[in-house]
């Protein structure tokens, strides 16, 4: 069960054509490893985000499986190229079947 | 408009209805909302468990058996780590198409398999992980020619990062 789930994504206003930026990302969830005992002294039942995707203008920058070992709120940070202006699609895929989106857009300057 | 005592007390009277309509209509958006919650909270029992890969597991599934050779692919991270619960890596592996990190002394090893596309800037990623323990953490990237790199650093954690 992950409440209060909210992606965050740092990508620049604009770039120059072909420029490589650097994005940040991040997203609350609590990442449930399934190894953690709850206070009842039962196993806490795995929930995690398991899959991150990136595309830029439907052309895929990042695709990641997730395992449990990736810490609460998942953070990434990874290198994009844009050639031309665009948006930035960017998916996390829950344990859940719960589905979060997040877009931005980009510039060329 | 001549405000009386009569016509504040209609003002106020009409005031409230609208306080409660929107309070009602504030109930009926959070009953709206809490109803997705219910069927995620039951997806989340049936959710499958994957079976815990061994190290071995993980390595043979990424190579198909392969040679993976030291060198072409650096992995950053810290000697020591204070919080098992969040220790900053970072793999870079230029000319890689998937790189897989695994951390060899956790109950489940697999960390993250990164597959890169025709967008990304460079082969590299930077994220935080959860050791349980201090521990070897390889890295390995499939490169673009087919052959396998390898990296492997080890982080003492101080306070482990598995509950438990």
């Amino acid at each position: 069960m992950a409440e209060n789930v909210k992606p965050r994504v740092k990508v620049p206003k604009s770039a120059s054509a072909g420029e490589v930026i650097t994005i940040k990302s991040l997203i609350s969830h609590p990442m449930e490893s399934g190894q953690r005992k709850g206070p009842d002294g039962n196993l806490v039942p795995r929930s995690i985000i398991n899959r991150f995707t990136v595309e830029l203008n439907g052309k895929n920058v990042i695709d990641m499986q997730l395992e449990p070992a990736i810490s609460t709120n998942p953070y990434i940070e990874f290198d994009a190229k844009v050639d031309e202006a665009g948006e930035f699609k960017f998916t996390w895929y829950d344990d859940d079947g719960s589905v979060y989106e997040e877009t931005a857009e980009i510039e060329i300057s | 408009m001549e405000l009386n005592r009569r016509k504040a007390i209609a003002l106020g009277a009409g005031g409230a209805a609208v306080v409660a309509f929107a309070g009602s209509a504030l109930a009926q958006a959070a009953t709206d909302a809490a109803a997705p919650a219910a069927d995620a909270a039951v997806n989340t029992a049936a959710a499958p468990q994957t079976e815990a890969k061994t190290v071995e597991q993980w390595i043979e599934e990424f190579t198909g058996g392969a040679e993976v050779t030291e060198g072409g692919i650096t992995l950053t991270a810290p000697e020591i780590a204070e919080n098992g619960n969040t220790v900053p890596i970072e793999v870079d592996a230029e000319g890689a198409s998937e790189i897989l990190v695994l951390a060899t002394g956790n109950p489940t090893p697999g960390v993250t398999i990164t597959k890169f596309g025709e967008a990304a800037g460079s082969r590299k990623i930077a994220t935080r992980i959860r050791l349980a323990e201090t521990q070897d953490i390889t890295a390995i990237a499939k490169m673009d020619d087919g052959s396998f790199k390898q990296a492997t650093s080890n982080v003492k954690v101080t306070i482990g990062g598995c509950g438990g």
